[in-house]
């Protein structure tokens, strides 16, 4: 239950997006139309999953402090969490690169829709903010890194997808002064929802 | 002469005319989060010039030995590396920004500024050129994080670098901070507002 609270607030309270502000750069980029953006969304979404319990069981089993102890008794003063850094965006690298290799051999047309995203996502802040949040969060075990993972990707899914919608209208209905077209009034409207989600900071679950 | 120009317009371009943040749309991430004060922000843009500018060095330095399928994944060792050193440099040197900043030291990593910077240009020039890039667009990025920081901090909390600029008789007179400066949606349409201004005066980028 608490894994499925912590699921919720993931995607909600603690919204990459709006909250936090990650992976902004493709956030603006990509969300010209609602079907690449969810295409992008998904693929963070996966990478998110993916990549949160490795980091968590390199973190608690390699780089914390104290954490080589199961080598034996004298490993056990051993603090590698100045490696942190390096380790985690290898992993991410290495995912990326391993999951597009995957995808394209097993699913043709999955990667057809979604190959042109997967090199994005080696540099995309929310995966690697995701892995640093739960550094700093110390959660418990893997499957809650899986939960919070699962409930930040889907918070980022629901962002780019919710702006990619506005920006189609926008594009077509509405007369915005000149300077302020196209990546300004993004973020003026990102902004504005940012307000809008602060509304569920109140709520305890 | 000519190539004097050349190197003062690498450095000087991402000032204003190629500003990474508000024209090229790169690094907005931690551009936004750390930006409710100004001691941060000044922090950030420090952080960002020096590992883009060693970055670039480096990585101009063995562009050509990088071989080029791989090329994405030592680009991010190498500057996974840099942060880290200054990661550990704040940590022992300025703690209580370090604790402010947390999680956005170790996402200059992923900024966009850098990998774009060396893929655009650190990967096809040399050394001393790369080294005035890297130092510019880390520049143009910390002056638009400085921007927008003074302006949250002073319409936020009244204070700048901590210091009390407001004074006391305007709160007499019954002038009260705007809290909404300090939340994080107000980053995003305070660099609205400048893109806005700068795009009015720069004709040339409106889309």
């Amino acid at each position: 239950m608490e894994d499925f609270n912590l699921f919720i607030r993931s995607i909600f309270v603690d919204n990459m997006i709006f909250a936090y502000f990650l992976g902004m750069c493709s956030f603006i980029a990509v969300s010209k139309n609602v079907k690449t953006a969810l295409g992008l969304g998904v693929a963070v979404t996966f990478m998110l999953v993916i990549t949160l319990p490795i980091n968590y069981l390199l973190e608690t089993y390699i780089l914390k402090d104290g954490a080589l102890s199961w080598l034996g008794p004298e490993y056990s003063n051993i603090d590698l969490s100045f490696l942190s850094l390096i380790m985690f965006i290898a992993v991410i690298a290495a995912m990326t690169q391993l999951v597009e290799m995957v995808v394209e051999k097993f699913s043709p047309s999955l990667y057809a829709t979604l190959g042109i995203f997967l090199p994005l996502i080696a540099v995309n802040c929310a995966i690697l903010g995701g892995s640093l949040f739960m550094q700093q969060r110390d959660f418990g075990s893997a499957w809650t890194a899986t939960c919070a993972g699962a409930g930040w990707g889907i918070s980022w899914l629901l962002a780019i997808v919710t702006i990619a919608a506005i920006r189609e209208r926008l594009a077509s209905y509405s007369n915005i002064p000149k300077p302020l077209r196209g990546i300004g009034i993004t973020f003026i409207i990102t902004g504005l929802m940012g307000i809008a989600f602060m509304s569920f900071l109140g709520i305890k679950i | 002469m000519a190539r004097k120009n050349k190197s003062l317009s690498v450095l000087f371009n991402p000032l204003s005319k190629d500003n990474p943040v508000i024209v090229q749309i790169l690094g907005i991430c931690s551009a936004l989060a750390v930006t409710a004060k100004l001691e941060p922000a000044i922090v950030m843009g420090i952080s960002v010039i020096a590992v883009m500018a060693f970055s670039n060095v480096i990585v101009s330095l063995m562009r050509n030995t990088i071989p080029n399928s791989i090329r994405i994944i030592v680009q991010l060792v190498i500057v996974a590396g840099l942060v880290a050193i200054v990661d550990q440099l704040l940590k022992a040197y300025a703690y209580d920004v370090s604790k402010q900043l947390s999680v956005f030291i170790g996402l200059i990593i992923t900024n966009c500024i850098l990998m774009g910077r060396l893929e655009a240009f650190a990967m096809s020039n040399k050394p001393w050129p790369s080294f005035l890039d890297g130092v510019g667009n880390g520049a143009g990025y910390a002056i638009i994080l400085i921007i927008v920081a003074f302006f949250r901090e002073l319409l936020g909390s009244g204070t700048l670098l901590g210091y009390q600029v407001i004074p006391q008789s305007f709160y007499d007179a019954g002038y009260s901070n705007n809290g909404l400066m300090i939340l994080p949606p107000m980053a995003l349409i305070t660099v609205a507002c400048i893109i806005w201004i700068h795009r009015s005066i720069n004709k040339d980028l409106q889309d």
